[in-house]
C-alpha cells in the first residue's frame, strides 16, 4: 500500500467516525449530548495547540490565553450594554441572524491580535525559555480577566443570556448547537489539515526537526514559526468562541495556567503531529474530568497520574501518544500475521 | 590570465570566543569556479570560519563579501538566497523524514511557493521533478521512502550534499565531507565533488589530503585561527611549515 493510499484510508476512517457520530448522538443523553459537545470545542483547542506543539516543536504554556481572549471578546460584545456600539452592532446582527458570524468575527480578530503581539514577543525564545515566555505572557491575560472587573466582572466572571441564531435557527437546544459544533469542529480540521499538507506546513516539520538546517536551505525560521503562532493563536480563538456559546458563561479559571496545560496534555496523551491524536487526548481528558468533577480537588492530581502513564508508555514504545502507541501496536501485530502467513 | 570574477571575499574576518581568538583576521579570495581546500589540525577554526560565512554566527570584526556585496549583517537564509549553500562537519540532516522528504525542504528552499498553506505539497509537480532529477542523479531513487536515520554513514554524509545542491548554489562551502567514510568510499566522494559543476566556487574543509588535492586547486592553511599561508595545492603540499604542523613530517 502506498502512502496516499494510507492516507486516504485514514480520512475515510476519520470522515465514518464523525458521520457516526452525527447519527448517534440524537439518541444519546442530555449529558453526554453535552459531553461530545464539549469534546469537541477542546478539540479545536488541542488540535490549534498541535499545530505548534506536533508540528512545529514548539511548547506553548500559554495557549488558554488566546482561547480565553476570545472567550472574553464574544461574551462582553453580546452583554456589555454600555459599550453602545458593539453592543448596538451585536443587536442588529443577531435580529437579522448572523449574531454568531459577529461574534467570531470580534473573537478571532482578538485572539489574531494577542497572537501577532505575544508571539513577536515570545517566537525568539527556545525550549524551556519559549515555554516560560508564553506562560508569562497567558499569566497577563489571566490578571486582566481577574483585575479589570469594570469590563470582566472579575471573579465573578460573565453569565451569557443566551446563543445567537444561526439565520433564524435557535441554538438554544443542545442537539441544534451539537450539530453547529460539529461542522465548526470539521472546518477547523479540514483547514487545519490542509495546512498541515501544504509546502507551508511542510516548513514548520523541517524546523521541529532540524532548525539549524533549515535555515541553512534558505528558510527565514523565525517568520515561519511566528506565522504557525498566529494560526495555532487563531485557531484557538475559534475555540474560545464556541466555549463561550457552550458554557454561557466565561470566568478567569478558563485563561488560567491549567487549561493551557490541559491542552499540552491532550496533544501529547493523543499523539503530537497527527491532528486527531490531540482530539482523542481531548476526549480522554474532559470525560474523566465530568467523572471527577464529584472530586473536583483531585483533578490535577489525576491529570498529572495520565500523564506520567502516557509518557512512560510511549517511551516504552519508542513512539508519541495514544495514536502513535496504537500504530505501533496494529503494524507488530500485523507483522505477525505476516510471518505466520 | 584575466582576472576571473569574485564569488567570495573575506576581509580581516575575525571571531573572539571570550578570550580566545577562533578565528584571526583571516583574509582570504575565492574566484568564480574556484576550488578552495581549508587544511588545519582540529580547533584550527576551520568550522568556525564557515559559521562566519553563513551568517550562523556573528563576526567580531572584519566584513564577508558575495559577489562584491557586504553580506556581514545579513542573516543567513538571505546569503542562502544569494546562492550560498554549506553542508556540516557533523551531518544536520532531517533524521526522522523519508530521503525524499528531506530533499524537497531543501527543493522548496528557495522558493516562494514555500509560504503556500492552501494547496497541498503534492500540487507542485515542479518540485517533485527537481527532487527526482537530484535524487537519480546521487542514485537515491530506489532509497528515496526510507527514513534518513535508516542510511548508513556514508549515505548520510552523501544525502548531506544533495542537500546543499537542491539550491543551485553558486558557492557551496563543504565541512569535512568525508568524515568517517572508509577510504574506498573517500574516493568516491573525491569523484563525485569533481563532477560537480565547474561553475560552482566551492571552499572545501578536510583532513583527507587525498580528497583535498584531488578537488581543490587552490588551497589555505589555518592554524590557532591565523591564517598561516595560501597558494597553488603543489606549493602547500611542498610548504615546509605545513608538513611540519599539519602533516607531521619533517
Ligand atoms: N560556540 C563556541 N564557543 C566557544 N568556543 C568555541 C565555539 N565554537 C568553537 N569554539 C572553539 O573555537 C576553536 C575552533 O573551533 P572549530 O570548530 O572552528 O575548529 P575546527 O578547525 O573546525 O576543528 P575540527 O577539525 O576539529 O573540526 C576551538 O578551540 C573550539 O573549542
Ligand atoms: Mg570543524
Amino acid at each position: 500500500m502506498t502512502g496516499s493510499e494510507i492516507e486516504r484510508r485514514r480520512i475515510m476512517i476519520v470522515m465514518g467516525v464523525f458521520a457516526a457520530l452525527a447519527l448517534i448522538t440524537p439518541f444519546l443523553d442530555l449529558f453526554l449530548q453535552s459531553l461530545v459537545t464539549e469534546i469537541l470545542v477542546f478539540g479545536i483547542l488541542a488540535m490549534s495547540l498541535d499545530i505548534l506543539l506536533g508540528f512545529t516543536g514548539l511548547a506553548s504554556l500559554g495557549h488558554a490565553a488566546y482561547f480565553g481572549v476570545a472567550s472574553y471578546a464574544s461574551a462582553i460584545i453580546m452583554t456589555k450594554q454600555s459599550w453602545t456600539v458593539t453592543y448596538a452592532i451585536f443587536t442588529w446582527t443577531d435580529s437579522s441572524g448572523l449574531g454568531l458570524f459577529y461574534l467570531f468575527i470580534i473573537g478571532v480578530l482578538v485572539a489574531v491580535a494577542f497572537a501577532v503581539l505575544f508571539g513577536f514577543l515570545a517566537i525568539r525564545a527556545k525550549d524551556v525559555y519559549f515555554l516560560m515566555i508564553t506562560l508569562s505572557l497567558a499569566m497577563v491575560v489571566w490578571g486582566l480577566a481577574y483585575r479589570w472587573s469594570a469590563v470582566t466582572e472579575g471573579d465573578n466572571g460573565i453569565i451569557v443570556p443566551g446563543r445567537p441564531s444561526l439565520f433564524g435557527i435557535s441554538l438554544e437546544e443542545g442537539l441544534p448547537f451539537f450539530y453547529f459544533t460539529l461542522a465548526v469542529f470539521l472546518l477547523c480540521l479540514g483547514v487545519i489539515y490542509l495546512i498541515t499538507r501544504s509546502p507551508f506546513g511542510r516548513t514548520l516539520v523541517g524546523i521541529r526537526e532540524r532548525e539549524e538546517r533549515m535555515e541553512m536551505l534558505g528558510y527565514n525560521i523565525w517568520l515561519h514559526k511566528y506565522l504557525a503562532f498566529i494560526i495555532a493563536g487563531t485557531f484557538s480563538g475559534v475555540a474560545g468562541v464556541m466555549w463561550t456559546l457552550y458554557n454561557l458563561f466565561v470566568s478567569p479559571p478558563d485563561v488560567e495556567l491549567i487549561t493551557s496545560a490541559e491542552a499540552l496534555f491532550m496533544v501529547a496523551l493523543g499523539g503530537p503531529a497527527t491532528l486527531i491524536g490531540p482530539v482523542i487526548g481531548a476526549a480522554i481528558i474532559r470525560s474523566l474530568q465530568q467523572l471527577a468533577s464529584i472530586y473536583v480537588e483531585r483533578w490535577p492530581l489525576i491529570l498529572g497520574s495520565i500523564y506520567i502513564i502516557t509518557i512512560m508508555l510511549s517511551r516504552l514504545y519508542g513512539v508519541d501518544g495514544i495514536l502513535g502507541i496504537a500504530n505501533k501496536l496494529r503494524s507488530s501485530s500485523a507483522a505477525a500475521d505476516n510471518s505466520e502467513g | 590570465m584575466a582576472e576571473t570574477e569574485t564569488a567570495l571575499e573575506l576581509k580581516s574576518v575575525t571571531k573572539q570566543f571570550g578570550g580566545l581568538m577562533a578565528v584571526n583576521d583571516v583574509t582570504l579570495r575565492l574566484g568564480q569556479g574556484e576550488r578552495r581546500g581549508i587544511l588545519g589540525p582540529n580547533g584550527a577554526g576551520k568550522t568556525t570560519l564557515f559559521h562566519l560565512i553563513t551568517g550562523v554566527l556573528p563576526l567580531t570584526s572584519g566584513e564577508v563579501l558575495m559577489y562584491g556585496q557586504d553580506v556581514s549583517d545579513w542573516k543567513t537564509h538571505r546569503r542562502v538566497a544569494m546562492g550560498m549553500a554549506r553542508t556540516f562537519q557533523i551531518t544536520s540532516l532531517f533524521p526522522r523524514l523519508s530521503v525524499m522528504d528531506n530533499v524537497i525542504l531543501a527543493v522548496q528552499g528557495l522558493r516562494k511557493m514555500k509560504m503556500v498553506m492552501w494547496r497541498p505539497l503534492s500540487s507542485f509537480p515542479e518540485v517533485f521533478e527537481k527532487t527526482e532529477q537530484l535524487l537519480t542523479q546521487a542514485g537515491f531513487w530506489e532509497l528515496k521512502d526510507t527514513e534518513v536515520r535508516n542510511l548508513s554513514h556514508g549515505e548520510q554524509r552523501q544525502l548531506e550534499i544533495v542537500l546543499a545542491l537542491a539550491s543551485d548554489p553558486k558557492v557551496l562551502l563543504l565541512d569535512e565531507p568525508s568524515a568517517g567514510l572508509a577510504t574506498g568510499e573517500s574516493r568516491e566522494m573525491a569523484d563525485f565533488l569533481k563532477s560537480l559543476d565547474p561553475n560552482i566556487s566551492i571552499l572545501i574543509i578536510e583532513h583527507d589530503l587525498d580528497v583535498i588535492f584531488e578537488v581543490a586547486s587552490h588551497i589555505s592553511v589555518l592554524h590557532y585561527g591565523e591564517l598561516l599561508t595560501d597558494g597553488p595545492a603543489d606549493q602547500i603540499r611542498n610548504d615546509p611549515r605545513v608538513q611540519e604542523i599539519y602533516l607531521g613530517k619533517g
